[in-house]
C-alpha cells in the first residue's frame, strides 16, 4: 500500500527539482516563477499527505491558503513581469542589476 | 462630609492661584485680590472647624487616600490625607498666616505691575504647603516639598529684573536641590527597604527596619532606620535653613517682605521642623540621627544667630533670627521634645511673621528704604507698627508670658533633661543664642524705633503709619504673639500629639519637664530661678547701652576687633567655600565632561564614529549586492542547506 | 502491488517527468504545458488521498486561471530565447549537485523507516456519503473565518496591485472627466461680449472700386 513516506519523498523530489530549477534557469524570470509554482506544490503536497494519514482536515484548510497566496504572488509576479518586460524590452534577469550597491 | 472639607482645604487656594494667574488679566488687581484672600480665607475657615473637629471633639484620626494615581507591582501611588492634631495645628498656623499675608500684601504691593501674579503665587505657595501637612504619604510629602520649594524659587525672584533677586532665588533653588537630592534618597531607602510609601505602614515596619543593616562603602555598615533619618534630615537641613545649607534663606530676602513673613519665617522653612516631627517614630529608633541633628540645631541656633548682630539691613537681621529660631527648633527634635518644637513652630509664625510684616510696614514707609543706619525714632510717626514690633521682638526673646517665653523656655528645659551626648554641648549653645538673640532683636529694635532721626528730610516729610490693610494683619498677628504661650501646656506636656508623634520612653525628656511643671505661675517663678530669662534681660540691657547710650562703643568695637567682624561680615566664608571651592569644582568638572565626555567621546566617537563606522562596513557590504536576482536567490538556498543539514545532522546524532 | 499502489506510481512518474521538463525545455511554451501536466498529475494524487474539493480546485482554479495567465503572458512577449538559455549546460553539475544533497538529506529525515506504515497506518476510509467539501466549507466560515477573510483581502490587494502595475496613461488617450463637467457653470460654457461695429477699412476700398 501507499505509505505516507511515499508521498513525502514524492514532495521532496519536486521540491529538490524546483530548486534545480532556479538554478538552471537563473536568467529566465518566466521559469523562475514557474518553479516557484512547483516549490509551493511540493509544500501542498506534503500538507495534504499529512491531513490524510493523520485524519486532520486543517491541513487542507492550509493548502487553500496557499493556493490563495500562490495565486496573487504569480498574478503580481506576471504583472511585474510585464512591466520590466515593457521598461527594458528584456527578461533576462543579468540585465536587471539596478539594484547593485 | 468631613473628607470634602479636608479636600476644599489645599483646593480653595489653588483654585485662587488658577483664577489669579491665568485669568488675573481678565479679572483685573481688585478681582485677583479677592478671589485669592476669600480662597484663603475659605481655607482658614475650614480649618478651624478641623481644628475643632480633631482636637476639642477628639474624633478619630483620618487617615484615608483619596485618590490612587497607580499600582505598581503592589506599590501604591495615591493622593491621601491624614489628619490628626500636628496636621490639625499645622494647617491652621498655614493658613491664618497665610491670609493675613494676603492681606497685608493688599498694600505692600499696591503699585506693583505683577500684581495678579504675586497673589497667585501666595496662593499656590498656601496650596503646596497645605498639600505637604495634610499628605499621609511619602510621595506626596515629596510632590509638595518639592512644590513649596517652586513657590519659593519664583516669589525670591519676583522682581526679576534685579539681578540680585534672580542671583537670589537661583541659589535658593541651587540649595534647595543638595537638601532634596538627600530627602529623595532618603524616600528612596525607605522604598527599597519598607516597600511603601505610606506613613503607616512604613512606621509599622520601624522597629524591623532598624534591626537591618545597609552597606554603602565596602567595610561600612549602616543601620537603615540612621541612613532614612539622616538622609531625611538633609532634605530638612535644605528646606529649614540649617548650618550648612542656609545661605540660601538671607539671601531670599531679595523677595518682597510678604513673602518673606509667609516663605521664609512662617511656613515653608518650617516644612522641615514638620517633616522630622511627622516621622517622630523613625527618629526615635536611631539616636546617632538623634545627635546629628543637636549638633546641626546648635551650631545653626548659635552661630547664625552671632551673624545678626552685625546685619544693618532691617530684613536681614530679622532672616538670621529665622536660622536662629529654627536651630532652636530642631534642637528640640533632635532631643525628642517634638511637642516642644512644634510648639515653638507655632509661636514664631507667629510673631515671625509679625516681625517681619512690621519690618515690611517699616519698609513701605520709608519708601523702600532698608538701611537701618538711615532709620531711628520711628516711634513717634509709626505707633502702631512700633508697639507690634515690640510685642513681636519681646515675644522673639522670650520675655516672661510672651509665647516665645513658654516655646523657648520648655525646648531649653527639655535640652537639659535629655540623655544624648550632644546634649550638653546643645544646651551651652542655646543658652548662649538667648543672650544673642535679645542682643540682636533689640539692637534692631532700638535702631530703627529709638535714638536720633537719621533719615533724610524727604522721607522724614511723608513718614506716616501705614493703612489699614498693613496695620490690620499687624494687631492680628501680634495677639496670638503675646497669648498664644498660654496653651502651651498640653500641647507640650500633655497628651495633644500622642496620636501623632510617637516618642521613646527612655528619650522622653518633655514627661520629664512636665512632672516639675506646677501650673503657668510655676513655671514662669521657675524660669527666674534659672539663667535663661537673665541672660535675656541682660541682652536687652547690653542692647539699650550700646546703641543707645553709647552708639560710638559698636564702631569702636568694630574697629579693634576687625578680624572677626570681617570673618562674620562674610558670614563665615561659606558662601565663598560654595562659590570658589564647590562651584568652581563642578564647573571644572562640568567642563573636562564637556571638552572630553561631550566632544570627543560622544559626539567625536559615539556619535560620528559609529555613522563613520557604518560607513565603512557598508562600503565592504556593498560589493555583496550584486543586484543580480540568482546571487540572492543562491544566498537563500545555501543557507537553507545549511539549516537542512545542521537538523539532518542533529536528528541523527 | 494493489490497483491503488499502482495509481500512485503512475501519477507520481507523471508529476515527476513534468517537473523535470519544466525546468529543462528551451521553449517557454513547452514548459508551462509541462506544468499544467504536473498540476494534473498532482490533482490525481490529492484525490488518492481523499482531498476532493482541493483536487478540482487545482484543476479548475490552477490551471483553468492561473496557468492559462502564464501561457497568456508567455505567449504575449515577444522572449528572446537563445539570450536566456545562455550558460543553461553549465549550470546543469551545480543544480543537479544541490538538488542531489537536498534529496538525500530530506530522504534521511522522512524515509520509511520513521514515516512508513508501521509509524503511520492506513486511515479508515471515509463512508461513501462523506462530503469533503462539506467538512472543508463548515471549517473555513467558522473556525478560519478569519484568516478567510484575510485571504479575500490579500486576493484584493493582489488584483488592484496588478491593475494598477500594468495600466498605462496614453496621453493622446481621451476620456470623461465626471467631476468637472458636474461642477461647471453656465458663464463659463458661453460669454457674451458685447463689441462695437467695426467697418473693415478694405471693403470701403473695395466698395469706391465698384
Amino acid at each position: 500500500m501507499v505509505a505516507l513516506s511515499d508521498y513525502l519523498i514524492l514532495g521532496a523530489i519536486l521540491f529538490c527539482l524546483s530548486i534545480a530549477g532556479i538554478f538552471l534557469n537563473r536568467k529566465n524570470i518566466i521559469v523562475l516563477l514557474m518553479s516557484l509554482e512547483l516549490l509551493l506544490l511540493s509544500a501542498n503536497m506534503n500538507f495534504i499527505a499529512f491531513s490524510h494519514f493523520l485524519g486532520d482536515i486543517t491541513g487542507q484548510i492550509f493548502v487553500f491558503f496557499i493556493l490563495t497566496v500562490a495565486a496573487a504572488e504569480a498574478a503580481i509576479g506576471l504583472a511585474i513581469l510585464v512591466v520590466l518586460f515593457r521598461n527594458k524590452r528584456t527578461i533576462n534577469v543579468e540585465q536587471i542589476d539596478t539594484m547593485r550597491g | 462630609m468631613v473628607e470634602k472639607i479636608y479636600l476644599a482645604i489645599p483646593l480653595l487656594p489653588l483654585f485662587g492661584a488658577i483664577a489669579a494667574g491665568l485669568f488675573g488679566r481678565y479679572i483685573g488687581r481688585s478681582g485677583a485680590h479677592w478671589i485669592t484672600i476669600l480662597s484663603v480665607l475659605g481655607s482658614f475657615v475650614l480649618s478651624t472647624i478641623v481644628i475643632k473637629h480633631i482636637i476639642f471633639d477628639h474624633a478619630s484620626v483620618y487617615n484615608e487616600a483619596i485618590y490612587i494615581w497607580m499600582i505598581s507591582d503592589g506599590i501604591r501611588f495615591e493622593i491621601g490625607f491624614l489628619i490628626d492634631e500636628l496636621t490639625a495645628l499645622m494647617i491652621g498656623i498655614v493658613t491664618f498666616v497665610s491670609l493675613m499675608v494676603h492681606i497685608y500684601t493688599i498694600g505692600y504691593m499696591r503699585d506693583d505691575p505683577g500684581y495678579q501674579r504675586f497673589f497667585s503665587y501666595i496662593a499656590l505657595f498656601t496650596f503646596s504647603m497645605l498639600m505637604l501637612v495634610m499628605s499621609n504619604n511619602f510621595l506626596q510629602l515629596f510632590f509638595g516639598w518639592e512644590a513649596v520649594g517652586l513657590a519659593s524659587y519664583l516669589l525670591i525672584g519676583f522682581w526679576h529684573q534685579r539681578e540680585t533677586a534672580i542671583l537670589a532665588n537661583l541659589k535658593a533653588f541651587l540649595i534647595n536641590r543638595v537638601g532634596d537630592f538627600g530627602f529623595l534618597l532618603g524616600i528612596a531607602v525607605i522604598f527599597a527597604y519598607a516597600n511603601s510609601l505610606d506613613y503607616a505602614e512604613v512606621f509599622a515596619k520601624a522597629e524591623n527596619l532598624s534591626l537591618q543593616t545597609i552597606n554603602i562603602f565596602a567595610g561600612s555598615e549602616w543601620n537603615v532606620i540612621t541612613m532614612i533619618c539622616i538622609l531625611l534630615f538633609i532634605g530638612a537641613m535644605g528646606k529649614s535653613a540649617q548650618f550648612p545649607l542656609h545661605v540660601w534663606l538671607p539671601d531670599s530676602m531679595e523677595g518682597p517682605t510678604p513673602i518673606s513673613a509667609l516663605i521664609h519665617a512662617a511656613t515653608m522653612v518650617t516644612a522641615g521642623i514638620f517633616m522630622v516631627a511627622r516621622m517622630s517614630p523613625l527618629y526615635e529608633l536611631s539616636e546617632t540621627a538623634l545627635n546629628f541633628i543637636l549638633m546641626i540645631g546648635s551650631i545653626t541656633a548659635l552661630f547664625m544667630g552671632l551673624l545678626g548682630l552685625i546685619q544693618y539691613d532691617i530684613k536681614r537681621v530679622v532672616a538670621y533670627s529665622t536660622l536662629s529660631q529654627l536651630g532652636y527648633m530642631t534642637v528640640a527634635l533632635g532631643a525628642s521634645a517634638y511637642g516642644a518644637a512644634i510648639f515653638h513652630l507655632m509661636t514664631h509664625a507667629f510673631f515671625k511673621a509679625l516681625l517681619f510684616l512690621a519690618a515690611g510696614s517699616v519698609i513701605i514707609a520709608m519708601h523702600h528704604e532698608q538701611d537701618m543706619r538711615k532709620m531711628g525714632g520711628l516711634k513717634k510717626y509709626m505707633p502702631i507698627t512700633h508697639w507690634t514690633s515690640l510685642i513681636g521682638c519681646l515675644a522673639l526673646i522670650g520675655f516672661p508670658l510672651f509665647s516665645g517665653f513658654f516655646s523657648k523656655d520648655s525646648i531649653i528645659g527639655a535640652v537639659q533633661y535629655s540623655d544624648l551626648s550632644a546634649a550638653n554641648t546643645a544646651y551651652m549653645a542655646l543658652l548662649a543664642g538667648v543672650f544673642v538673640t535679645a542682643l540682636y532683636s533689640f539692637r534692631m529694635y532700638f535702631m530703627v524705633f529709638h535714638t536720633r532721626d537719621r533719615m533724610d528730610e524727604h522721607t522724614r516729610e511723608y513718614l506716616t503709619e501705614t493703612s489699614w490693610v498693613v496695620t490690620m494683619p499687624l494687631v492680628l498677628l501680634a495677639i496670638p504673639s503675646i497669648f498664644s504661650g498660654f496653651i502651651f501646656e498640653p500641647i507640650v506636656f500633655g497628651e495633644f500629639f500622642s496620636r501623632s508623634i510617637h516618642v521613646a520612653d527612655s528619650h522622653n525628656v518633655l514627661n520629664e519637664l512636665g512632672s516639675t511643671f506646677e501650673g503657668i505661675q510655676g513655671f514662669v517663678m521657675h524660669a527666674f530661678s534659672g539663667p535663661v530669662t537673665y541672660l535675656a534681660f541682660a541682652g536687652v540691657g547690653v542692647a539699650y547701652w550700646i546703641y543707645v547710650i553709647k552708639p560710638q562703643f559698636a564702631v569702636d568695637m568694630q574697629h579693634r576687633f576687625n578680624l572677626i567682624y570681617k570673618f562674620m561680615d562674610n558670614k563665615y566664608y561659606i558662601d565663598h567655600l560654595y562659590i570658589n571651592v564647590f562651584s568652581v569644582a563642578g564647573r571644572a568638572i562640568g567642563k573636562v565632561l564637556w571638552k572630553l565626555g561631550d566632544n570627543v567621546v560622544i559626539d567625536g566617537f559615539i556619535v560620528n564614529g559609529s555613522a563613520r563606522a557604518m560607513g565603512w562596513l557598508s562600503n565592504v557590504l556593498r560589493h555583496l549586492q550584486t543586484g543580480y536576482l540568482y546571487h540572492y536567490a543562491f544566498a537563500m538556498i545555501a543557507g537553507m542547506i545549511a539549516l537542512i543539514s545542521m537538523f539532518v545532522i542533529a536528528v541523527n546524532i | 502491488m494493489t490497483f491503488q499502489y499502482g495509481l500512485f506510481m503512475f501519477f507520481a512518474a507523471l508529476v515527476v517527468y513534468g517537473a523535470v521538463c519544466v525546468i529543462t525545455l528551451r521553449n517557454p511554451v513547452h514548459a508551462v504545458l509541462h506544468l499544467v501536466l504536473t498540476f494534473f498529475a498532482s490533482a490525481g494524487l490529492w484525490m488518492l488521498l481523499e482531498a476532493e474539493f482541493l483536487a478540482i480546485i487545482l484543476v479548475l482554479v490552477y490551471v483553468g486561471a492561473v496557468m492559462v495567465l502564464f501561457l497568456f503572458v508567455v505567449m504575449m512577449l515577444d522572449i528572446n530565447v537563445s539570450e536566456t538559455r545562455e550558460g543553461f549546460v553549465s549550470y546543469v553539475p551545480v543544480g543537479f549537485l544541490i538538488g542531489l544533497v537536498l534529496l538525500l538529506q530530506i530522504r534521511i529525515v522522512v524515509g520509511s523507516e520513521f514515516f512508513g506504515l508501521d509509524q503511520y497506518p492506513l486511515p479508515v476510509p471515509r463512508p461513501a456519503d462523506y462530503s469533503n467539501t462539506a467538512e472543508l466549507g463548515y471549517l473555513i466560515y467558522t473556525v478560519y473565518v478569519y484568516p478567510f477573510e484575510i485571504a479575500a483581502v490579500i486576493l484584493l490587494v493582489a488584483i488592484i496591485a496588478a491593475i494598477s502595475l500594468t495600466m498605462r496613461r496614453r496621453p493622446e488617450s481621451r476620456k470623461q472627466m465626471p467631476d468637472k463637467q458636474v461642477k461647471v457653470k453656465a458663464d463659463e460654457r458661453l460669454k457674451l461680449i458685447k463689441m462695437d461695429a467695426v467697418v473693415s477699412v478694405d471693403k470701403k476700398d473695395q466698395g469706391d472700386d465698384v
